[in-house]
C-alpha cells in the first residue's frame, strides 16, 4: 500500500506550539456552561435507568452463561471454598446466639401465660421462615458481596479484566458466574446449618433459663414445621445468594476511579445487596405465604 | 523456541492487503473527542511506532485494535476482519490471534508466573504435558526460565513486563500491541525490553504496533535487528535478513495523526513540535 512518507495535519498549522518541552501549549478558554436543574434530573435518571440495565445484563449473563460452554468447575468449586467454608464460622457463631436470643424474649413473654413450652415452636418457625435466610443473607452479603467486590474492582484497575478480555476470556463467564453459582449452592447449605446450630442455641437457652426439658423443646420445635415453611426459607435463601453475588459482581466491575473507587464499590456493594435483601425478604414473604395457603 | 503457524513465511492476510487499518476511526468519553478520525494501517511484519504525549490516545489506539474499546465511528480491520462493529462473542475469537502487553503488566497477581503464562493454553484446553515445555520454552526466551513457580509481587518491574510479554507470545499471535512496555523503566532495563521485542519481531515476523512516549524506543525498533544466528542485536545493515521488517511513526496530537512516516523523516523533520520528541 502506498504510503505518503511525512504528512503533517492540516488541522493544526496555525496552532500556537511551545517553544521548548517545559512550555504548555495553551488550550481555547472555554465559555462555562451551568446545567440547569431540569437537565441535572434529567442526567441523574438517565444514569439510574442505564446501571439498572447493566445490572441486569449482568444477572442475565450470569444465568445464560450455565447453558453453554466453557464452563469453569474448578473456579466455582474455589468459590464455593471461599464462600461456603470460609463464612462457616460467623454463620455457626450468630446462628447459635440468635437461636439462644430468640429464646430469652419470648419465653419470658411466654411464661406469663403459662406457656412458656410454646417456645420451641416459635423459635423454630422464626428461623426456618424468616431469621435463617436474612441473616445469614445479611451475613454472607457484609463477608462475601464487598469480598466479590473488592476482589473484581482491583483486577478491573489493574486491567486484569482487560487482560482476561485481551487474551479471549470472556470476564462474565470467569468470574461472574462461577461467583453466583457457588454462592447460590452454599447460601441454602449456610441456612441450614445455620437454623440448625440456632436452634442448638435455643435448646440450651431454654433448658438453662426457662427450666423446659431440652426433649420437648426439639419435638415440639421439630413438630411445628411444615413443608412449606421448609420451602418458604429455601426460596428466600436462592434469591437472596443471587441477590449478593449479582450485587458484589456488578460493583466489582464497575469500579470508577482506581483504588478508592474499589473501597466506594466495596462498600455499595454491602449496602446496596442488604437493602435489596430486607426489601425483597418483605416482598418474598407476602408470596410464599400465598403460595403455601394455594398450593400446600 | 520453533516459529509456529505465523512465521516469516506464512502470511495469514491477502497480499497487499494490511494487517491493521485504522480508518476515520471516532471515539470520545463523556462528550470529549479523544480520538478524532485517525486513518493509518500497518502491513504484516510491520512495526508502527505510536508516539505521543500522554492523554493523546495511544493506549485507547491498541485497545481499539484489540477490539476491547469500540469506536464511536470510523472502521477497524485487523487480519482482514472489519472488527469494529463485532459482538464480544466475535470478538474472542479475533482476541486469540492478538498478544497484548499491558503497560504495567496486567499479570494476575494470584497466580505464579508459570500459571500466567500457560494461563491461554489452559483455556484452549491444550493437555497439561503439552504446556509444561511451552511455558519453559517461552520463560527462557524472556531470559526468565527460573522464575515460573514466583508471584508476580516477587518480580521487578522489568521482569513483570518480560512475564507479560512471554504470556502473549505462549500461542505464538502473529500481532503483538505493545502499550508502553518501557514505561517507568530505567534505561538499561527499557533496552533489554526492546531487544527482546526486536527478537520477538525478527524471530516470528510479528505485525506490532508499539506506543511509547520514548523516541529511543522506536529509533530501537529501526535501526536493530536481531541476528537468528548469532543470536545477537547487531544495528541495521549488518545482519541479512529474509524478509526485512519495516518501522514507521505515528505521531499523535490532540487525537489526531500529526505526523505519519518513516524514522529518518521524523528525525529530520524542523516541525517545532516534532523537535519536542528529538530534544
Amino acid at each position: 500500500m502506498a504510503r505518503t512518507p511525512v504528512t503533517l495535519s492540516s488541522t493544526h498549522p496555525e496552532k500556537p506550539v511551545a517553544e521548548t518541552p517545559f512550555q504548555a501549549a495553551s488550550q481555547e478558554a472555554r465559555a462555562p456552561q451551568t446545567p440547569t436543574v431540569g437537565e441535572v434530573l434529567d442526567d441523574l435518571a438517565k444514569v439510574a435507568v442505564l446501571k439498572v440495565q447493566d445490572y441486569a445484563k449482568l444477572s442475565f449473563r450470569a444465568v445464560t452463561n450455565l447453558a453453554t460452554g466453557p464452563r469453569y468447575v474448578q473456579d466455582t468449586l474455589q468459590q464455593m471454598d471461599d464462600i461456603g467454608v470460609g463464612s462457616l464460622p460467623i454463620v455457626l457463631l450468630s446462628g447459635f446466639f440468635i437461636g439462644a436470643v430468640m429464646v430469652l424474649q419470648t419465653g419470658t413473654q411466654f411464661e406469663r401465660f403459662g406457656q412458656a413450652s410454646l417456645t420451641g415452636d416459635i423459635v423454630s418457625l422464626a428461623l426456618i421462615r424468616e431469621l435463617g435466610p436474612t441473616i445469614t443473607g445479611l451475613l454472607v452479603a457484609g463477608r462475601c458481596s464487598s469480598g466479590i467486590a473488592s476482589e473484581l474492582g482491583s483486577m478491573l484497575v489493574t486491567e486484569q479484566v482487560d487482560a482476561m478480555r485481551a487474551m479471549g476470556t470472556d470476564p462474565s463467564r470467569k468470574l461472574v458466574t462461577p461467583r453466583v453459582l457457588a454462592t447460590l449452592i452454599t447460601l441454602p447449605l449456610l441456612t441450614t446449618i445455620s437454623v440448625f446450630v440456632g436452634l442448638i442455641g435455643g435448646m440450651v437457652a431454654s433448658v438453662f433459663s426457662l427450666r423446659i426439658n431440652a426433649t420437648t423443646f426439639w419435638e415440639r420445635a421439630i413438630k411445628i414445621v411444615e413443608f412449606s415453611d421448609i420451602m418458604q426459607g429455601f426460596s428466600k435463601t436462592l434469591v437472596f445468594a443471587f441477590i449478593l453475588a449479582t450485587v458484589g459482581c456488578y460493583q466489582g466491575l464497575n469500579v470508577r476511579g482506581g483504588t478508592q473507587g474499589v473501597g466506594r464499590a466495596t462498600t455499595q456493594a454491602v449496602v446496596v445487596s442488604s437493602v435489596l435483601i430486607i426489601v425483597s425478604d418483605t416482598f418474598l414473604t407476602k408470596l410464599t405465604l400465598w403460595l403455601a395457603e394455594k398450593f400446600f | 523456541m520453533e516459529p509456529a503457524t505465523n512465521s516469516l513465511t506464512s502470511t495469514l492476510v491477502e497480499p497487499g492487503q494490511p494487517a491493521i487499518e485504522f480508518k476515520d476511526v471516532r471515539l470520545g468519553f463523556e462528550e470529549r473527542e479523544i480520538l478524532r478520525g485517525v486513518s493509518f494501517s500497518a502491513q504484516e511484519r510491520e512495526t508502527v511506532i505510536l508516539l505521543g504525549e500522554t492523554g493523546t490516545g495511544k493506549t485507547l489506539l491498541l485497545k481499539l485494535a484489540a477490539g476491547l474499546l469500540h469506536p464511536d465511528s470510523g472502521s477497524i480491520r485487523v487480519l482482514g476482519k472489519d472488527i469494529s462493529a463485532m459482538s464480544e462473542m466475535e470478538l474472542l475469537e479475533v482476541r486469540r490471534q492478538i498478544g497484548f502487553v499491558f503497560q504495567e503488566g496486567a499479570l494476575f497477581d494470584s497466580l505464579t508466573v508459570g500459571e500466567n503464562v500457560a494461563y491461554r493454553l489452559q483455556e484452549d484446553k491444550i493437555n497439561e504435558e503439552e504446556i509444561t515445555p511451552r511455558v519453559d520454552e517461552v520463560l527462557r526466551f524472556v531470559e526468565l526460565g527460573h522464575t515460573g513457580e514466583m508471584l508476580p509481587s516477587e518480580l521487578s518491574g522489568g521482569m513483570r513486563r518480560r512475564v507479560s510479554i512471554a504470556r502473549a507470545l505462549v500461542t505464538h499471535p502473529p500481532i503483538v500491541l505493545y502499550d508502553s512496555p518501557t514505561a517507568g523503566l530505567d534505561p538499561i532495563t527499557s533496552r533489554t525490553i526492546i531487544s527482546l521485542i526486536l527478537r520477538l519481531r525478527d524471530t516470528y515476523g510479528v505485525t506490532a504496533l508499539l506506543a511509547t512516549h520514548r523516541l529511543q524506543d522506536g529509533f530501537g525498533m529501526a535501526n536493530f535487528r536481531f541476528d537468528p544466528q548469532s543470536k545477537k542485536v547487531l544495528r541495521d545493515g549488518a545482519v541479512a535478513t529474509p524478509m526485512r521488517a519495516t518501522t514507521h511513526f505515528l505521531v499523535l496530537r490532540e487525537g489526531e495523526i500529526y505526523f505519519e512516516g518513516p524514522p529518518d523523516k521524523l528525525m529530520n523533520s524542523r516541525d517545532p513540535y516534532l523537535r519536542r520528541f528529538l530534544i
